[in-house]
């Protein structure tokens, strides 16, 4: 049985259908003029072998323009398949998406160099000394692969968590280049059996942790069937540049058939027309190429149609996930990629503040729920990010998850149907005929069925806002719980055949 | 499952059932006999009404008290409790001289006449009921005289003032005036409540209790009710 995410009924659209086919139309118009530079050689290789006008761009660079013809682009779109399966360690937290359907699966994600511890320590009134408060103080320092650990852990037991994109990037002393990706899989994938998804830092490693995940899964077939890892590539630079190392990447994982996200993350203002007309024909022209370029490198390799427009802040010209054009262009992509019926990866919930607070709970909850209403397949909903994907709180995760429960409350369809209002008559009249005239006696059979939504969990006692603590002592409440690691003969041999994880992420032979 | 009536009383209460077509907490209840039918059983076979009550209606509502505390049960479980208790205790009334049991009393209660705020009133008044005493509801906006008359009359042993207006509130202390001019004010205790009343303001108008929720009105009551009987 595969994760239910969210079925959104009616999913809200900005765009009408007439408007939807002016952008496809303006996005071929932009594959062929300009059209795409490439920096990579074996794309316009393979683009060219397939139609695409090709020339070549003097400079120091090697670089070719490339053009591609909307025959190109279209045929290469039927081969990319409708539903995408990613699968998990465990079967239950399977994710099956359909491009025609709103479900909404919510990912964690992206990795972030900074995680933010949280203490309480405890202040006197300068005035009344008798009076004291305690406050939530949050302190900066650098992920490592302890907290990443951490976070899958949490993130494990967090219900409205569907998958794992990893939230934090490991910086230990000893994690090079090389042994980055192995140890970054391994401690991901050992403390969470949801669907794990992730970039490559290195492409020498791909073939190891697609190895590591073949061991998990029980074999190469096994992985085909239950895809417990997937790839997301940003191999598109905006403004409509193929980069040369991610698209090599992105091309490796298409030859080995694994689930991969085709990315693009122009920047209103500075790297994409900050009008929305303009950044949507251009983000749609750059991902639509990278599906391209996938499907003629392996046809049928499932992909996801990735969109991360965001708009530039006017004060620095650095990201504003939190602003409401942002939410705007998301929505819009998740509409666009559903016109092509191809499952979206969207983002909501990265917020611009440094620490949780007021600000945070705001640009969030409002991305939230508006892209949550479009419908994406996979919503990359940044549990626990904070300034901008560059910080990582797991206190806020907590947060994340208790209110996109209130989200999902909310999505779920209304009955009314003529058997439910024949029994809404009866109690009406009842309750009418009584000399009290209340009707809470018809509440206890939905006390306890979920047909009703909770208080909010981290509700204080008193007068003070106790959000933080509660939530605080939710984290660690979670953190002790258990989750069911990687088994112990399944370890020993990834230890044994995948050089480079560090010894004291075995739970077997460390001692912790 | 208890087998005997008064276990099974004990349980009914616990599971809020007034009558054999109400569904309880748990799956597969209706049908069997509720509250009202049991006691009904328990009387005809002769059980007494001391363990009836002490046992059944008040070693039910206690349960139901502990589990609301532990945050099980929620108002409307204990008030669905309550109801049944409260029913239960309208077929008793009649027994209760002679059972050794008193009467825990009766209580008037009303909301202020110009003031139809009356869901807090109500629920006052189930719990009451469910914690043993004899309501008398007079409903909501009811006249100052209509409830000078009911005291009169009914000589209850309490009188329940419920508004919701600050100015009905003020009514409160016309009505304690008026029970002192008629030479009343002696007979009965009087607690008052509702969003706006607070302890200061009972105090200030001379009433004997204030309850700011439901379980703190059974709480005032109770404690007024043991000065009674000392
Ligand atoms: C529901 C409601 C209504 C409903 C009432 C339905 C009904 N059947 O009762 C309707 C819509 C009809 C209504 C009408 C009006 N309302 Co109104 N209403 C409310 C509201 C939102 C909730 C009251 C309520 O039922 N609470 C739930 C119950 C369970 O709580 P409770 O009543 O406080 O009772 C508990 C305790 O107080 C205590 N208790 C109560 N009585 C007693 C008695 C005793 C003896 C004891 C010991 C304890 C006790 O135990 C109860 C159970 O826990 C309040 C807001 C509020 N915060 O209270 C406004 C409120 C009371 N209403 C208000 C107003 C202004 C009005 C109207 C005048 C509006 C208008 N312009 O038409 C009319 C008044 C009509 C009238 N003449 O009375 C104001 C009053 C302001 C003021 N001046 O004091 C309030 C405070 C809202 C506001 N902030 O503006 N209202």
């Amino acid at each position: 049985m595969p994760r239910k995410g969210i079925l959104v009924d009616r999913p809200y659209e900005r765009l009408t259908r007439e408007q939807v086919e002016l952008i496809h139309q303006a996005s071929m118009q932009i594959l062929t003029d300009p059209g795409l530079i490439s920096f990579n050689r074996e794309a316009v290789d393979i683009l060219h072998s397939h139609g695409a006008a090709v020339e070549s761009i003097p400079g120091d660079h090697q670089s070719w323009q490339v053009k591609i013809p909307e025959q190109v682009v279209l045929s290469a779109m039927n081969s990319a398949p409708k539903t995408v399966k990613l699968g998990a360690r465990n079967p239950d937290n399977t994710l099956i998406m359909h491009g025609d359907e709103p479900r909404v699966y919510l990912i964690t994600g992206s990795e972030t160099n900074i995680w933010l511890d949280v203490d309480f320590p405890t202040y006197v009134n300068k005035t009344d000394p008798t009076r004291e408060i305690r406050v939530p103080e949050f302190k900066p320092r650098r992920g490592t692969v302890d907290d990443l650990c951490q976070s899958a852990h949490v993130c494990e037991h967090l219900e409205m968590v569907d998958g794992y994109i990893r939230t934090v990037n490991i910086q230990d002393r000893d994690i090079t280049e090389d042994n980055k990706d192995v140890n970054k899989f391994f401690a991901s994938l050992n403390n969470n059996t949801k669907h794990f998804m992730s970039g490559l830092t290195s492409l020498k490693q791909l073939d190891n942790v697609v190895r590591m995940a073949e061991l998990i899964a029980g074999g190469k077939k096994a992985l085909e069937d239950n895809p417990i890892i997937s790839f997301i590539t940003c191999l598109v630079k905006s403004p409509l540049q193929f980069v040369d190392d991610t698209t090599e990447t992105f091309i490796e994982v298409c030859r080995r058939g694994l689930p991969i996200v085709v990315s693009s993350s122009p920047q209103a203002g500075t790297t994409a027309p900050i009008k929305e007309a303009g950044i949507m024909a251009q983000i749609n022209a750059e991902v639509l190429a990278g599906i391209t370029l996938g499907q003629l490198v392996n046809p049928g390799t499932p992909v996801l149609y990735g969109s991360v427009p965001v708009r530039a802040r006017m004060d620095t010209l650095g990201d504003s996930y939190g602003s409401v054009e942002t939410s705007q262009y998301n929505i819009d992509c998740v509409q666009i990629a559903r016109f092509y019926g191809i499952p979206n990866y969207s983002t909501s919930g990265v917020c611009d503040p440094k620490i949780p607070g007021q600000q945070s709970s705001i640009e969030r909850l409002f991305s939230d729920i508006v892209v949550t209403m479009s419908g994406p397949q996979f919503l990359h909903c940044a549990f626990g990010l904070l300034d901008c994907n560059s910080v990582f709180c797991l206190l806020q995760a907590v947060l994340d998850d208790a209110h996109f429960k209130m989200i999902e409350f909310f999505l779920r369809q209304p009955r009314v149907d003529q058997p439910e209002l024949e029994t809404m008559l009866k109690q009406i009249r009842e309750v009418a005929a009584t000399p009290q005239k209340l009707y809470i006696s018809y509440i206890r059979p939905l006390l306890r069925s979920g047909e009703i939504s909770g208080v909010y969990p981290f509700e204080g006692d008193g007068e003070a806002d106790d959000v933080f603590e509660l939530a605080y002592e939710r984290m660690k409440e979670l953190l002790a719980r258990p989750v069911e690691h990687i088994d112990r003969e399944t370890t020993a041999r990834i230890f044994e055949e995948i050089p480079g994880i560090l010894p004291r992420l075995n739970i077997y032979e460390s001692g912790s | 499952m208890p087998e005997d009536t008064i276990s099974l009383i004990q349980e009914n209460v616990i599971q809020g059932r007034v009558t054999r077509d109400d569904e309880g907490m748990d799956e597969g209840m209706v049908g069997q006999p509720g509250v009202t039918e049991l006691v009904e059983k328990a009387l005809a076979s002769g059980l007494s009404i001391k363990d009836i009550i002490t046992k059944g209606l008040s070693g039910g509502m206690n349960i139901v008290g502990q589990k609301f505390e532990a945050g099980k049960y929620f108002i409307p479980d204990m008030l669905a409790s309550a109801q049944a208790v409260g029913a239960a205790m309208e077929i008793l009334e009649p027994y209760l001289a002679g059972s050794g049991i008193n009467a825990k009393g009766k209580i008037i209660v009303a909301t202020l006449k110009d003031d139809l705020h009356d869901i807090g009133k109500n629920i006052v008044s189930i719990l009451l009921r469910g914690a043993g005493y004899t309501v008398k509801d007079l409903g909501n906006n009811v006249d100052i005289q209509v409830i000078v008359d009911a005291v009169r009359e009914e000589k209850p042993q309490f009188l329940g003032l419920s508004a919701l207006l600050t100015s009905t509130m003020a009514r409160m202390a016309d009505v304690i005036q008026m029970l002192e001019e008629n030479g009343l004010r002696d007979q009965v205790k009087i607690v008052v409540g509702g969003a706006p009343v607070s302890e200061e303001f009972a105090k200030s108008i001379g009433a004997d209790g204030y309850g700011a929720d439901g379980f703190q009105a059974i709480a005032v009551v109770e404690a007024l009710n043991s000065g009674i009987e000392n």
